[in-house]
């Protein structure tokens, strides 16, 4: 039952990501990489996470979509890009070294061995609780300094608009 | 049960669609929007690794990892917001300032 449920998020987020890929729209590419994200968080509860999944859903799905969706309304870059390569040889040199990429990683998995199969899972073992109690005292710095991070990312935002509005 | 390395394997796949997208698209929107997805893929690694251990830390990187591309994100548009407003175009071939 899970394994049915399991390929079935699986192929929608790869479905979302290749049509996220192919589509020339770039509104279009959001959307389909919110079906990728929403997929994943899917997994998320498969692999019983379900505080990652609530913030999968609220960051992901939520702000960073909405983000992107406006920044392209915005500057209006919607439009499809020209066909034109200016470079010849990109495109399929590109899709060949992924090719590889994707070969090595895969004989890499599934020769592991050491890939310790799920056993029976506690489905406990990763409540949000015992999140909040590792949130809190054993990653407690890198929590905090987060919340820096933020904050450089705020005033490096409002810095980069200031300075860009004195120009134009 | 789902065996961990489905979950690798998966993950491997959205990463290189991630990667194709990079290399391949010249929107810088698009381009950006790869780089979420292989970030993604990348999380859901470490959600399967830390279910396989049944280690709570694993989950822990993943919320730190999804804190830094929420800053990530913000500043990024940002600067593709000041690029448009000089350059009036998204496209990456476009934005050969630096070109020697």
């Amino acid at each position: 039952m899970e394994l049915i449920l399991f390929f079935i998020t699986a192929a929608i987020a790869v479905a979302g990501a290749v049509a996220m890929l192919l589509s020339p729209n770039a509104i279009h590419s959001a959307l389909f990489l919110l079906l990728n994200f929403v997929a994943i968080s899917v997994l998320y509860l498969l692999l019983r996470a379900p505080f990652l999944f609530a913030v999968q859903l609220i960051v992901y799905a939520g702000a960073i979509i909405v983000l992107f969706i406006f920044v392209v309304m915005l500057l209006g870059a919607e439009h499809a890009e020209d066909e034109r390569e200016r470079i010849a040889w990109q495109r399929p040199l590109g899709l060949t070294l992924a090719a590889m990429l994707l070969g090595l990683m895969g004989y890499i998995v599934l020769r592991g061995d050491q890939m310790a199969p799920v056993t029976a899972l506690n489905e406990q073992f990763a409540s949000p609780e015992r999140i909040a109690a590792a949130l809190f005292t054993t990653y407690l710095l890198p929590f905090e300094i987060t919340a820096f991070l933020l904050l450089a990312a705020v005033v490096g935002v409002v810095v980069l608009h200031l300075s860009g509005a004195k120009r134009t | 049960m789902v065996p961990t390395s489905y979950y690798v394997l998966l993950s491997a796949v959205l990463f290189i669609l991630g990667v194709i997208g990079v290399v391949t698209r010249r929107n810088a929107l698009v381009l950006f929007m790869s780089v979420e997805l292989m970030l993604n893929s990348a999380n859901l690694a470490l959600v399967a690794f830390a279910a396989a251990r049944q280690d709570v830390a694993g989950q822990i990187v993943v919320f730190f990892v999804i804190v830094v591309a929420a800053a990530e994100v913000a500043v990024g548009l940002a600067l593709l917001v000041a690029i448009f407003r000089s350059k009036r175009t998204t496209d990456v071939d476009e934005i050969h300032a630096l070109r020697g």
